[in-house]
């Protein structure tokens, strides 16, 4: 049978996702065995065992300074920041995608804007974010904000133009409004196209979160792993990006997972990730 | 006085004419259909009579009043796809006429009049057919039910007119003729005017009550895109509401004295007229 036939049961399919795993994990633990052997102090590659000792003072330890378990304090300040400026951002993305989408005229309005904003690195910003609204929450989560904002903004005008006229016309001959058909026809298919676009957003959202936390910031993931840098403190830097990683792909597969459950009309046919 | 006129109706996209000349004029209660090559704008015309463009020049009037700009209730439309909405059941499709009228806010009915809009969606699933799958979405429905609730759904507002577009053209021959007859149960039952864009001529003669036949008149070899299509034959097939005789030979219903070589006889005149182009 062509290569190209085969398909994998489902144990085989599990035990090959899981292999590139079991090796990345594996060749870390020989790579760090062997420099540990030449230098017992070596803080580059520590040890699984000394990463989880580690971890385990982060997270169930209170830390003696502020009496906090850093790693949910951490977790929490970080997520919080994330879900404002994702919900700024899909806010805007509904309202003005809606209005790229739907209306010629605010197609001509905002879309050349639209378009030219997104290509201001969002990065370049946060200095002024500093400088106008200060050092405090506003900014991180308008850096998160602004970074996704175009980006969902275009995603959910192209869901509404991918819309096939038919529909739309159809809508007009049954003599629903502009309104009307924004209410029933466009707003119900745009829904699931929002979840997409909030996991699409979601990418630049995490570097823009880490970034505005390594550079003014008390509490946050990207804050703790810029911190101990200082250290060299790979025990926890190295567990941390592990423990972001995992926050990030548990919110892209719960968000695909509520899709699918309220949206199920929209996963009838094709495959997707 | 009839009740579709269209006057020198002329359609050009860009430089490309695509449309010279159209004039019609057909009675209500007619099934014409319309049939032509690839890219001949029998579609452009169809979309003319629905509102969704405008003729470059030329006036279409319907029963005496000038055509809407936009797409409107007065006319019904099913394409050859795309027609219902992929996010509402069956049930939800066809009761969205009836909210879409009952709620301008919303667009969303409830309580007794949401009752009432369920019991007519109910009544037009019994007569599509569709009763047993009233939950499904369409991407469930195989293509003759997705098009069967398309009619079904642009019935229920009682459009005088009813703009088809390839309906049957994905289905297969079993299901096409299933859906024939319940078009022409249907035309008959509303007495509504019908204009059906097909590829298919036998279908074409099987159902209409006129065939209008779409084609470029003049021809140039070097540059094909130099004219437009007009009108070239206007057969008037059986009698409007006339009994369904049943399958026949559909050539026989069309006597060659019936083809009005009139569009063929302007072409001559015209290239008379016309300076070189």
């Amino acid at each position: 049978m062509r290569l190209i036939n085969r398909h994998p049961s489902r144990p085989v399919r599990l035990a090959l996702g899981a292999l590139p795993f079991a090796l990345a994990i594996g060749a870390y633990a020989i790579g760090s065995a062997i420099r540990r052997a030449e230098n017992p102090q070596d803080k580059l590659l520590p040890s699984l065992a000394s990463m989880g000792e580690a971890m385990w003072q982060m997270g169930f330890v209170a830390d003696r300074r502020s009496g906090e378990l850093l790693l949910w304090s951490d977790t929490l300040a970080s997520l919080e920041r994330l879900a404002i400026g994702i919900a700024i951002a899909a806010v805007l993305a509904v309202v003005f995608g809606a209005l790229i989408g739907i209306l010629p005229i605010g197609r001509a309005l905002f879309a050349p804007f639209v378009a030219a904003f997104s290509l201001i690195p969002p990065i370049t910003i946060l200095p002024i974010l500093f400088i106008v609204l200060g050092l405090g929450e506003a900014a991180k989560v308008g850096l998160v904000a602004i970074g996704t904002t175009p980006l969902m903004i275009r995603a959910l005008a192209q869901g509404v133009l991918d819309i096939p006229r038919e529909e739309i016309v159809k809508a007009q001959t049954l003599g629903a409004s502009t309104w009307q058909i924004a209410m029933r026809v466009v707003f119900p298919q745009l829904w699931p196209k929002l979840i997409t676009a909030i996991r699409l957003g979601l990418v630049p959202a995490w570097i823009f979160l880490i970034s505005a936390e390594a550079i003014a910031a008390t509490d946050g993931l990207g804050y703790r792993i810029f911190l101990v840098r200082r250290y060299l403190a790979m025990d926890v830097i190295l567990p941390y990006v592990v423990w972001i990683t995992l926050l990030a792909y548990l919110i892209d597969r719960g968000l695909a997972l509520a899709s699918r459950r309220m949206f199920g009309w929209a996963h009838l046919s094709g495959d997707a990730l | 006085m009839s009740f579709v006129e269209a006057q020198r109706i002329f359609v050009t996209y860009g430089d490309a004419p695509i449309l010279e000349r159209v004039d019609l004029s057909v009675d209500e209660g007619a099934l014409v259909t319309v049939v032509g090559a690839s890219g001949c704008g029998k579609s452009t015309f169809l979309r003319i009579l629905l509102g969704q463009e405008r003729p470059t020049a030329g006036e279409i009037r319907i029963d005496g009043m000038p055509l809407a700009g936009e797409p409107d209730a007065g006319r019904g439309v099913v394409f050859q796809k795309y027609s219902v909405f992929p996010h509402l059941t069956v049930l939800g499709n066809l009761m969205l006429p009836a909210e879409f009228e009952g709620s301008r806010f919303l667009g969303r009915l409830f309580g007794a009049r949401r009752q009432a809009a369920r019991e007519a969606a109910e009544a037009m699933m019994e007569k599509i057919g569709l009763a047993h799958a009233r939950d499904r979405y369409p991407a469930q429905l195989s293509g003759g039910m997705q098009q069967r609730l398309a009619i079904g759904q642009a019935l229920l507002k009682r459009p005088r007119i009813l703009l088809l577009d390839e309906p049957f053209g994905a289905l297969d021959p079993g299901t096409r003729r299933d859906m024939q007859a319940m078009l022409l149960d249907l035309w008959r039952e509303t007495g509504m005017t019908v204009f059906m864009v097909t590829h298919d001529i036998q279908e074409a003669f099987h159902l209409g009550t006129r065939l209008l036949v779409f084609d470029k008149i003049r021809h140039d070899p070097q540059f094909p895109a130099a004219y437009g299509a007009t009108i070239t034959y206007d057969i008037p097939l059986k009698g409007r509401h006339a009994p369904d005789p049943g399958p026949e030979d559909p050539m026989t219903a069309a006597s060659p004295a019936g083809i009005l070589p009139l569009a063929a006889g302007q072409s001559e005149i015209e290239r008379g007229d016309e300076p070189d182009a």
